[in-house]
């Protein structure tokens, strides 16, 4: 009975394809738009989440707010990395102080720590070398440029062995960073330098004690042990006092950053559903047409001994086939969508995502049913002897 | 086969209570071919429509092989009309956009006859209405004649107790006509149960027996 609905809806349908096409543009927008947003937004999420898991994804960061007159000194600070076997431990203190190079100068961001902050953040160098533990220890005036200021000060020469000046200090620049592919894509276009943090402590006056530093966990921990133990030794440095400091760990920003794009993707699609919902009452419009234009073909049928169940069954099919058969159109559109896009930003591997396919086509089946169902009772409860006398 | 006892039909017009049918007493035996004769405005139509169970009596009873079809749900009515009915209609009444033989078809299919069974079936009517050639056409490509015979066609698959013809020829010329009833005959003389209702007389006197229905009184011609 169902194959036989089947046959009879899709004999109706393929009557009056113009009409049926135009009933179905509703759900073909409704699921186009559903399945393209949903599947750029999660393809997207994935290649940011990619990126941040690259950077470090067990990465703590420590500030803190009140040291209760008992300063962190850096010393202090890079012990902690043997006394509990940190894989990484680099205080982090920044200033901007004023370059100058010749007649240019311009405002430049310095960021003070030690060799291990090359490492824990994935800097690669492009020419010369990173700062060492006894520049450090000696607050030598050297610093590493992003490749951004070694363009600017030095004219694309080379920039390693040059003098600058930072602040009004000169400073000799060892090393220059790779050109740098920011995680959106985008090239820095600000001046950066990193210089030993006792460097940065004679050239800014803002920076004596630690303020904040970022620790990797020792191998075989996780970030949520490394920072219990951190817990535990800053509550025991700073008079048990929790809100003195605060500690970020990397997986939070992932875990935040997840479910703000969650959000997104929910009132993506919330949208999306509410132009397919629209496209259900396209149908339920046409369909309630279709029913009074077809009311002598429903008398005939009843005479031939169509029931109630056999004619509600038939309109509520065509409803749903109608639907699917949109559904279907709008995610070949979505594909081919999803793959120019995609080949346009090869960077983020767009991709059509499957669940969201499988929602789209259980959510058309829902709207085929939910709105066919009243012109298909319609239909149903024709009575024969009228029906049959309609034109 | 038929059996109509007291049976009446109420309209409301305004304020006005129109009798379709009024205390109609009659019965039509197994195998009889009869004719029911009537102008227009006389109830015909109701009566058909009660004898086909389109629709139910107010009052009186209906019985169609002995069964009371008074109180019979809309989907009891249509399994009656799917199993022991067949309709003739003055204008066909076939469905457009299907063929010739998927509208003989459409009866088996409420019928739920598998597949292989119905093709057989359709192929066999066909035959016996002379259409085999044509059962792949729609109606539209079919003259008056061979639209009827479909309709016949279409009311014979399912092997009625009753045939049950409204105006049958009404939209046919004579020669047309002619023909159409020869097939009545036919029908009826392979034991079949035809009732014709009509407001030609000519249509009536091929009939083995004829009754006149007139403002909602049935009763024997008085030929």
């Amino acid at each position: 009975m169902i194959l036989q609905s089947l046959k009879m809806a899709w004999k109706a349908i393929a009557t009056n394809k113009m009409r049926a096409f135009l009933t179905m543009l509703g759900v073909i927008i409704g699921v186009t738009s559903l399945v393209v947003l949903v599947s750029l937004v999660n393809s997207a999420t994935k290649s940011v989440t990619d990126t941040i898991s690259s950077l470090g994804n067990d990465m703590l960061t420590v500030s803190i707010s009140d040291n209760k007159d008992k300063p962190l000194a850096w010393q202090e600070v890079m012990a902690l990395q043997d006394q509990y076997g940190f894989a990484e431990v680099a205080p982090l203190a920044t200033a901007s102080v004023t370059a100058k190079k010749g007649s240019t100068s311009d405002t430049i961001r310095l960021t003070g720590t030690t060799p291990g902050y090359a490492a824990i953040q994935g800097l690669t160098l492009a020419y010369g070398s990173f700062f060492n533990v006894a520049d450090v220890n000696n607050n030598t005036y050297v610093a590493v440029v992003n490749s951004y200021t070694a363009q600017t000060l030095f004219a694309g020469g080379s920039a390693v062995g040059q003098t600058v000046s930072l602040g009004g200090v000169a400073v000799q620049i060892v090393g220059v960073l790779e050109d740098e592919e920011g995680v959106l894509g985008f090239n820095s276009q600000s001046l950066e330098a990193y210089i030993p943090y006792t460097t940065l402590m004679r050239i800014s006056d803002s920076v004596r004690e630690v303020g904040s530093f970022v620790v990797v966990p020792p191998a075989g921990q996780t970030a949520d042990q490394a920072q219990a133990t951190l817990t535990a030794l800053l509550l025991n440095r700073l008079d048990g006092d929790a809100e003195a400091f605060s500690i970020v760990n990397a997986t939070d920003i992932a875990n935040a950053m997840e479910s703000v794009i969650g959000t997104m993707t929910f009132m993506l699609g919330g949208i999306a559903a509410i132009s397919l919902l629209v496209g259900g009452i396209g149908i339920m419009n046409i369909m309630l047409v279709s029913v009074t234009e077809r009311t002598r073909e429903i008398g005939i049928r009843k005479a031939v001994g169509a029931s109630y169940a056999s004619i509600m069954a038939q309109f509520l099919i065509e409803a749903i086939l109608i639907s699917l058969i949109g559904c279907a159109i709008g995610i070949l559109l979505s594909w081919g969508i999803v793959f120019v896009i995609g080949a346009l930003a090869p960077a983020y591997n767009f991709g059509l995502s499957i669940g969201v396919i499988g929602i789209a086509v259980a959510f058309s089946a829902l709207v085929g049913i939910v709105f066919g169902s009243y012109p298909a009772s319609k239909a149903a409860h024709k009575n024969p002897v009228e029906a049959l006398r309609s034109a | 086969m038929i059996q109509m006892i007291n049976v009446s039909k109420f309209y409301q017009m305004g304020d006005e209570t129109v009798h379709a049918l009024d205390h109609a007493n009659f019965s039509v035996a197994k195998g009889e071919y009869v004719g029911i004769v009537g102008p227009s405005g006389s109830g015909k139509s109701t009566l058909m429509n009660i004898i086909g169970c389109l629709d139910t009596a107010d009052e009186g009873e209906y019985l169609l092989e002995g069964q009371e079809i008074g109180n019979y749900s809309e989907t009891e009515l249509a399994h009656v009309r799917n199993r022991k009915i067949g309709f003739i209609f003055q204008d066909f009444n076939l469905l457009p956009q299907l063929s010739a033989a998927e509208n003989v078809e459409l009866p088996l299919i409420y019928k739920r006859v598998a597949a292989h069974e119905r093709r057989q079936m359709v192929s066999d009517v066909l035959d016996q209405v002379g259409l085999a050639q044509r059962k792949s056409h729609r109606p539209a490509e079919l003259s008056g004649g061979q639209q009827q015979r479909v309709a016949i066609a279409r009311a014979l698959v399912t092997s009625p107790s009753l045939f049950l013809a409204d105006e049958p020829t009404g939209a046919l010329d004579s020669k047309t006509s002619a023909e159409i009833l020869r097939l009545f005959d036919q029908l009826h003389q392979q034991g079949n149960t035809i009732l014709v209702i009509t407001h030609n007389e000519q249509v009536a006197d091929q009939t083995e027996r004829k009754m006149q229905i007139k403002d909602g009184h049935v009763m024997e011609a008085t030929a």
